[in-house]
């Protein structure tokens, strides 16, 4: 088990005190294909539980990522810029795009964990 | 996250290939009416890249596939398209469109001049709608038929000639934009050297109940991977080829698109097709606007609809197709532009989500073609 949450949107997050870096799932990057480009929020900007965040581009087709939690935007994952396949190759991981500083940290809460989202996303296919 | 591609799905048809796409993983996607594979598990980037490395298979069965026949066939079907049919040497191949009273694009096809018969390529949306066109056109003065027991694989790439030429030899003495008729390990096939990738390449026609097998033998060679239309459509885009019902439509001109090379002299002098007068008008005193080529700056993509503005930030056209080109490396468009602003250099804004994305027009294609060379 791992410790990130997960979202209906298929975001996923982790949380180190009261910021949560934020991402897209695996089973996400998987649906969209090659990812060639990542919109990511600007630093300082303040996103609400639920607001577009920022948009991951794949050959096809754009996509909005909403933030699960409402906070600041302290770091974005500039390495995206220039491999947004990052993402693809390490969704969890490498290919994180921003941290937030929680307005509140029980927000995340509500969240899925690990098994819970792979039982949501079986429901799916 | 959500999408913004999602499609519904009703009585979707399937193409006699649909088995082999799901056994290979594909993603299929409702497209045209049909369940159509967008990406093997190898994604749209490795196929569309193998394809102009190597040789990419593709299924295209979804295209209609129409023959007309009878004397005056040739001449009954310059009546409704502006490309040089009677003129078309047997055993050749030509592109042209289907126009409106208005001088717009109902549908742009493939004709091929078959011993007499001519075979026609149609899009897949659009096959019913031209079907009715022939035969209201033609008033019954000549037969037409729709194939519907007809499946077309292309086969596109630098190797696709070899890997065909093993199973149908005459493959390779084929020129480009010339048909023949070929045995394929036992099926009998049309093969036509031509395609949408800008590649050298062939499609071949085949019935419905032989196109496994001949899937199976060209899936089978070592150069030949498996594509789906998502590498159809950037191999296309790059190629600088048109895509009916986004680059060009019932509102846009042969000559507005760029497509007066496939009109021929005779047609352009004479008419005698749906819309001539917008055309032969735009001919000699120029479209209002342009089909051209789009390269952004960055690596943002902007998408079909997106505006087009001036450098001084004025309304100049609208993206028609857009994505990143795998080739390229990066962002690539095309759309219409004000004829006046349609010069190669010419640099523009692209306003992606409300910011004002620096671009200019380039000459098309993005990739330079690598057709046969007769």
């Amino acid at each position: 088990m791992s410790d990130l949450k997960f979202s209906q949107n298929h975001e996923w997050l982790r949380l180190e005190g009261d910021t949560a870096t934020i991402g897209i799932s695996d089973y996400a990057q998987e649906q969209l294909g090659d990812i060639v480009y990542v919109e990511l929020p600007e630093i300082g900007q303040q996103i609400a539980a639920g607001g577009q965040a920022a948009v991951v581009e794949s050959v096809k087709a754009a996509s909005e990522v909403y933030s699960p939690v409402g906070g600041q935007v302290v770091e974005v994952n500039s390495a995206l810029e220039d491999d947004p396949a990052l993402v693809n190759s390490d969704a969890t991981g490498e290919g994180w795009f921003f941290k937030l500083k929680l307005d509140d940290v029980a927000e995340s809460e509500a969240m899925m964990d690990e098994s819970a989202y792979k039982e949501f996303t079986d429901g799916l296919d | 996250m959500s999408g913004t591609d999602e499609a519904q799905s009703e009585a979707i048809k399937t193409t006699p290939l649909h088995g082999r796409h799901v056994a290979l993983g594909a993603k299929m996607v409702p497209f045209a009416g049909y369940s159509m594979a967008l990406q093997y598990p190898t994604g749209i980037l490795a196929e569309h890249l193998h394809c102009r490395q190597s040789a990419a298979l593709f299924d295209i069965s979804h295209m209609g596939q129409i023959s007309i026949w009878g004397d005056g066939a040739a001449h009954a079907l310059e009546w409704l398209v502006p490309g040089d049919i009677i003129g078309l040497a047997r055993g050749a191949l030509r592109y042209t469109q289907f126009t409106n009273a208005e001088g717009g694009i109902e549908d742009d096809l493939m004709v091929t001049n078959a011993h007499g018969r001519l075979m026609l390529v149609v899009n897949a949306a659009r096959k019913e709608a031209d079907l009715d066109l022939l035969e209201i056109g033609f008033r019954g003065a000549v037969d037409v038929a729709l194939h519907d027991n007809k499946a077309l694989i292309a086969v596109q790439g630098p190797e696709a000639q070899a890997a065909l030429a093993r199973h149908a030899p005459a493959a390779a003495d084929l020129a480009f934009m010339h048909a023949g008729a070929m045995n394929i390990g036992g099926a009998d096939a049309v093969v036509t050297r031509s395609g949408y990738s800008g590649e050298d390449g062939f499609e071949i026609s085949v019935y419905d109940d032989a196109a496994g097998h001949v899937w199976d033998l060209l899936l089978a060679e070592p150069e030949v991977a498996p594509a789906g239309l998502g590498a159809r459509d950037s191999l296309r885009l790059e190629a600088g080829l048109c895509l009916h019902g986004h680059d060009i439509d019932d509102t846009t001109s042969p000559v507005e698109a760029g497509l007066l090379w496939s009109m021929g002299k005779r047609r352009r002098q004479d008419g005698g097709f749906p819309g001539e007068d917008r055309v032969l008008d735009e001919i000699a005193n120029g479209p209002k606007r342009r089909r051209v080529g789009i390269l952004p700056e960055g690596r943002a993509p902007a998408r079909e609809n997106t505006e087009i503005v001036s450098a001084a930030g004025e309304p100049l056209g609208i993206v028609t197709s857009g994505g990143f080109g795998p080739s390229v490396g990066g962002p690539v468009a095309m759309g219409y532009v004000d004829a006046a602003h349609a010069e190669a250099g010419t640099a523009l804004g692209l306003m992606v989500r409300g910011r004002n994305i620096p671009a200019s027009i380039v000459k098309l294609p993005f990739i330079a073609h690598r057709y046969h060379k007769n």
